[in-house]
């Protein structure tokens, strides 16, 4: 995003650049945002430029990769990617929409509890909502039961399959709508309300004719989103779909690398492509969406606030106990399923056992390692990326560096395209040994670090451009008077000011990355387990009290940091953290 | 009968009271003029007639109808046929000018053909009949602001509210903005309530200005006899600027007009007849003149206004006080002793 009015400041500082080039010598500004430089055009640009190569590149047998689109396989799996996410689409739409609308503007009481309540579901991985919704509705469980008896016994899984993914994807993309219309819930000038107040608007009247029209563009941006999350999901389809026979182009392209290996790298990137293609379409749909709305103005207050009347009681209750279902029930039955002594035996007080949980972290090796692996994978994740968003914000937001903010916006791509197609991205350049040492980081630790890095880069930049282009330009022009040069600048006057941006932003890396399971199914090998991986893969070899005791502990773990972070959360800037809207 | 009128009306937020104890009364066809600095009540007053608000104590009627009555609820806004036009225009951005304007007359479920008429009409009025297909977001700043007049008097509305509605205008479109308003209100006879912290926006428009402080009415009276009558130091002050200054006590002389004096020279000026004296009067630099008697001062600044010269006098026996002096002829020096006679000023009644 430009900002189209320079500050006064800064176009005096350009007009000095300007007068001096010929004095450009080896500076450590030089070499700070060289180094930045070089970095995001090796983890996030050339991989990009790799996988079109590849996708248009003959194949060892001659063959274009492109041809292989016109399976039947691959249409099937189109149309399968297309079809769930449009359907959950509409489920995020109605649910996350609709509850953004009732805390946005009426008197429905405790609005901050409701609001972390619909935004759960971004702090829980794909692949941990879906294994909670599996153990939810398991045989044996009271829900379960009630469905075989209303619908007769059925002895596969209800969520297994197409209606399944659906769901649970439109659960876990909703609060993508609820946060897009609660935004704009509270931009909504309370005068245009009062106005049709006034010419006797009521209710019914005042929501269709006033605030829905009003909604409309964050209505279809936050659709768009849904739908571009839906388009990249891998958890929820992996779990559900796989063992439903439902595929979709993320499950396609994972089952076809995991099978064939390297050798359909070329194929993986054509269906890439395609995934990307499909993301691409939403995403420009979304921006042109909002580029078209018309501009609120108002001088006075916003986020208009309704009386429910009398049926606020009634509504109150039924906002608790839709929320209570679909968040926190699915989350109790995976913990539930984490204390079973076994698959089928009713969990009760006493039967209750902590021996997945001491198998997990005491006996079985690759989930000890996972644990391991995450955390210093999401730690040095956090680390990379909030440096280099530092950086890449200091020279492109404050010095205003035009090749800088050019590569600000290329930071942005790894985490646009679908997260199964970044990671083929990454296999192409880093398959062959690196040049000099000779040695390749596929397979090891390295490449995942380096997909986190390119992949979550933007997560910790977003917040630190927002801090810098608020900051004042005269706190850094005064430091430049008093002598001190632009990574001295950097590090003495611009950290300690921007300090909650870059905690946060690195915070919500490492809370991303420790549950990170799209990236690093492709890209781990023995020895190098992640999280997200153990849940996957031990549900998939039907360790599924396992799998849940991992599931487990990684939300326990998640919600500890969230919450640690949310007692931070007045010191940052508003909307940093995206379950604080 | 009033238009309206409200009694005793107050408002807290939290322990602040934003309008406090407000008795008011607005005749039918009448334009009053709320005025007031920043924060002393006067819009929390005009969201109150609204219905936007509800009051912690009094009454508020509009027409015969009861419309608010503390602790014992109010009518909705939606129910009590006010119009508003407000200071950022409040235009849907998702409808024509046009259907702004017919929002209204949809509602009261108003036949096509009629609307159609009286859509129209309306944008006749304000001069904007052509525009009626175009987006809000097109219109000029002025433009905006007659459609929100537009869609305000469509729906006939028994009160017509108006928040700052020029406040957001620059400054030659807010003078012939109030040419409009004006010729409008002569021409329609509409009932208007008017919010502003520009005291010659409400000297120029209004029949009667009612000018607010810290949530308290201080005056309502006609533009003229608030300049010339000012009831406290508030008003005295906020109105022209003019120049609060302590007598020496006491006052004599029968109500009407008074003899007094001033840093020990003797005065005359004008009082009410109603209230008790206070000991302050109000002066004002057209109220003041260079002569051979009076008050010793000297001059500190001239301030050329060209009509006239505005002389800053130190007053010998009040260091801290400057006179201003409004004076026709070449200016003295800086430094000039000068004698200041007081031709008018105001003695301030006791405060109530």
């Amino acid at each position: 995003m430009t900002n189209g009015a320079v500050p006064k400041a800064s176009a005096v500082r350009v007009t000095g650049l300007k007068q001096k080039p010929r004095r450009w010598r080896w500076s450590g500004d030089w070499l700070l945002a060289g180094i930045a430089a070089a970095l995001v055009i090796l983890l996030c640009l050339l991989p990009m430029l790799r996988l079109l190569q590849e996708a248009f590149t003959p194949g060892p047998d001659g063959g274009w990769p492109l041809e292989t689109l016109g399976s039947r396989s691959v249409w099937r799996a189109g149309v399968n990617t297309l079809a769930s996410s449009f359907a959950a689409t509409v489920i995020s739409t109605l649910l996350g929409g609709g509850l953004a609308l009732l805390i946005g503007i009426t008197d429905i009481r405790r609005k901050g509890i409701l609001t972390l309540l619909c935004l759960l579901p971004l702090l829980i991985p794909s692949q941990i909502t879906a294994l909670a919704w599996i153990k939810m509705l398991d045989v044996g469980t009271p829900v379960r039961s009630a469905i075989d008896f209303i619908f007769g016994t059925e002895s596969n899984h209800p969520l297994y399959g197409a209606a399944g993914v659906s769901f649970v994807m439109g659960l876990e993309h909703a609060p993508l709508m609820f946060l897009s219309i609660a935004a704009a819930c509270r931009a909504i000038p309370c005068d245009l309300v009062e106005a049709a107040r006034a010419a006797g608007a009521r209710h019914k009247r005042l929501l269709v004719t006033i605030i829905l029209p009003l909604l409309k563009p964050a209505l279809l941006a936050g659709g768009a989103l849904a739908f571009v999350s839906s388009i990249g999901n891998f958890g929820v389809p992996a779990l559900l779909g796989i063992p439903g026979r439902f595929t979709v182009l993320t499950t396609l392209i994972y089952q076809r690398l995991n099978g064939f290996g390297p050798s359909v790298l070329g194929e993986a990137a054509a269906l890439g492509l395609v995934l990307t293609l499909l993301a691409g379409i939403g995403l420009v749909w979304q921006r042109w969406v909002i580029g078209r709305a018309p501009a609120l103005r108002s001088a006075g207050p916003t986020g208009p606030v309704l009386p429910l009347g009398k049926l606020r009681l009634v509504i109150e209750a039924t906002v608790w106990l839709v929320l209570l279902v679909l968040t926190i029930v699915p989350l109790a039955a995976l913990l539930g399923a984490a204390l079973e002594p076994a698959l089928g035996v009713p969990l009760t007080f006493e039967s209750a056992t902590l021996d997945n949980f001491i198998y997990i972290l005491t006996e079985y090796q690759p989930t000890q390692r996972a644990f391991l692996n995450s955390t210093l994978l999401s730690a040095g994740a956090a680390i990379v990326t909030a440096l280099l968003g530092l950086v890449i914000a200091y020279y492109g937001e404050l010095r205003r560096w035009r090749w800088m903010r050019a590569l600000d916006a290329v930071a942005d791509a790894p985490y646009a395209v679908p997260g199964i197609v970044l990671a083929i991205a990454e296999i192409l350049v880093f398959l062959k040994p690196l040049p000099i040492i000779g040695i390749s980081l596929y397979g090891t630790a390295w490449i995942i670090l380096v997909a986190y890095i390119a992949r979550f880069l933007t997560l910790a930049l977003r917040p630190l451009a927002v801090a810098l282009k608020q900051l004042d330009p005269t706190m850094e022009e005064a430091a430049q008077l008093a002598g001190a040069k632009g990574p001295r600048r950097l590090a003495s006057i611009i950290v300690p000011a921007v300090r909650a941006s870059i905690m946060s932003g690195a915070l919500l890396v490492f809370l991303t990355a420790f549950n990170e399971l799209t990236v690093s199914a492709l890209l781990w090998s023995r020895g190098t387990e992640t999280l997200g991986v153990m849940v996957f893969s031990l549900q998939s070899e039907g360790a599924a009290g396992a799998a849940s005791a991992v599931a487990s502990i990684s939300v326990i773990v998640t919600l500890a940091i969230a919450g640690v972070a949310t007692l931070f959360a007045r010191r940052l800037p508003k909307g940093t953290l995206p379950w604080m809207p | 009968m009033d238009a309206v009128s409200l009694r005793s009306v107050s408002k807290h937020f939290g322990a602040k009271a934003a309008v406090a104890e407000v008795d008011l009364d607005v005749a039918a066809g009448e334009f009053v003029a709320l005025l007031g600095p920043s924060g002393c009540g006067k819009t929390t007053l005009l969201r109150l007639l609204a219905g936007f608000e509800e009051p912690d104590t009094g009454v508020i009627a509009i027409g015969p109808r009861e419309v608010a009555r503390a602790r014992q609820g109010s009518v909705p806004p939606e129910q009590r046929g006010v119009g508003m036009v407000f200071q950022s225009h409040a235009l849907w951005p998702h409808m024509t000018v046009g259907e702004n304007v017919e929002y209204a007359l949809k509602i009261r479920k108003i036949s096509s053909a009629e609307r159609q008429r009286q859509v129209e009409r309306a944008l006749a009025t304000v001069g904007l009949a052509a525009r009626r297909d175009s987006a809000p977001e097109t219109l000029s700043g002025g433009e905006r602001q007659r459609v929100a007049l537009a869609r305000c008097l469509a729906m006939e509305p028994a009160v017509v509210l108006m928040d700052e509605p020029l406040a957001s205008l620059d400054v030659h479109l807010r003078d012939s903005m109030q040419a409009e308003f004006h010729r409008l209100h002569r021409k329609l006879g509409a009932t208007i309530v008017y919010v502003t912290h520009d005291q010659s926006e409400a000297m120029a428009l209004a029949d009667r200005v009612a000018v607010f402080d810290q949530g308290r009415l201080q005056q309502v009276a006609q533009p003229r006899a608030l300049y010339a009558e000012p009831a406290t130091a508030m008003v005295a002050d906020f109105v022209g600027r003019g120049m609060v200054v302590p007598l020496d006590t006491p006052v004599s002389g029968r109500a009407g007009s008074v003899e007094a004096r001033l840093w020990g020279e003797a005065i005359h000026l004008r009082s009410t007849r109603s209230a008790a004296p206070s000991t302050q009067a109000c002066l004002r630099p057209e109220g003041l003149v260079l002569g051979p008697e009076g008050i010793a001062a000297k001059v500190d600044r001239a301030v050329f206004e060209g009509a006239a010269t505005i002389l800053h006098c130190r007053v010998e026996r009040a260091p801290d006080v400057l006179l201003r002096v409004l004076h026709r002829a070449a200016p003295p020096a800086e430094g000039t002793p000068v004698k200041i006679a007081v031709s008018d000023g105001w003695l301030l009644p006791e405060a109530a």
